[in-house]
């Protein structure tokens, strides 16, 4: 076996993550706590406030950061349960099992900010249209995920049905995309596209940025904090967790 | 670049809007701490539970 690859198979094995992850997540969390700090202060005190929204706007700095997320974290969760379905690879079913209610809880503050953005812009809390719709059976499909795994007392079983019922609801994700597109919303199309410039003066939007690549590292910190304690519950049992929880090595 | 208040008052009222405002970034802090909280604690907890058996091991 060729040598570039030992480094892949001693990531790819629980031990081997929980090590390694534990000199990343130091980095992870200084970065979070500095990119949200810095884009929570620009956002609500030095970015102009919208000239028709006023200062209801300021939501953006929430709504749009989770809601990639949610919609990102769905890709993660999908992905894993591919690689586990498809490699058997045990870590790949931690990941996803650490993506299910992360991604529901960003999911629910989408809803939650989106919710109370649109009273003052659009006059209602709630409209069953297809945006907001598609987004609540995204929340619904991560719970789902959740229900689901403990619905199975075998944990093979559970890591299979998980895997193809995150694969099935990937078809929900090009319809969020598109849904303002394809239907009549009153939630309007996207601000940031990858083709053209944002149609958004940059004195709002440079903090959006910043908020955005703040909550792609916190993504990464609180999926890699789940990973860990799923992989210190599964395998409580063997050597290497019993050292660890005795001091007897380091990490 | 200058802020955009006059005083923690008019900061806090957002323009008549601080309801709405302060309601989406107050859940959502609510909601991260949470996320980062919930698995150090289960960690913490289940490296404890390990610690029980193995003290129990040891006596036998």
């Amino acid at each position: 076996m060729a040598r570039k690859w030992q480094w892949f198979h001693r990531l790819g094995s629980p031990p081997g993550f929980y090590r390694a992850s534990g000199y990343w997540l130091p980095w992870l969390a200084v970065a979070a706590a500095l990119l949200l700090g810095v884009g929570l202060v620009w956002g609500l005190v030095y970015a102009p406030p919208d000239a028709r929204q006023g200062n209801s706007f300021r939501i953006i700095y929430i709504h749009v950061p989770v809601s990639f997320l949610a919609l990102a974290g769905y890709y993660v969760m999908a992905a894993a349960g591919a690689v586990h379905l498809i490699w058997r690879m045990k870590l790949a079913d931690m990941v996803m099992t650490a993506a299910a209610p992360l991604g529901a809880a960003l999911t629910f503050l989408a809803l939650w900010s989106g919710a109370v953005w649109g009273k003052p812009t659009w006059g209602t809390y709630w409209v069953w249209d297809a945006r907001i719709t598609s987004m609540l059976v995204l929340l619904f499909l991560y719970l789902g995920m959740v229900a689901l795994r403990l619905g199975f007392s075998n944990r093979e079983a559970a890591g299979r049905a998980c895997a193809v019922l995150a694969l099935v609801g990937t078809v929900n994700i090009p319809i969020i995309y598109k849904s303002v597109d394809w239907w009549y919303s009153l939630h309007q199309p996207a601000t940031i596209r990858l083709t053209a410039a944002p149609s958004m003066h940059p004195d709002m939007f440079k903090p959006l940025l910043v908020m955005i690549v703040g909550f792609y590292v916190f993504y990464a910190l609180v999926l890699i904090l789940n990973t860990r304690a799923e992989i210190l519950a599964r395998e409580r049992r063997t050597g290497w967790v019993r050292d660890l929880a005795a001091g007897r090595n380091q990490r | 670049m200058s802020p955009q208040f006059h005083g923690v008052a008019e900061f806090l009222a957002m323009g008549g809007h601080g309801p709405y405002v302060w309601s989406a970034y107050g859940v959502a802090l609510v909601v991260l701490v949470w996320l980062v909280v919930q698995p150090l604690r289960r960690r913490a907890a289940i490296l404890k539970s390990v610690r029980q058996v193995l003290a129990r091991e040891g006596n036998r």
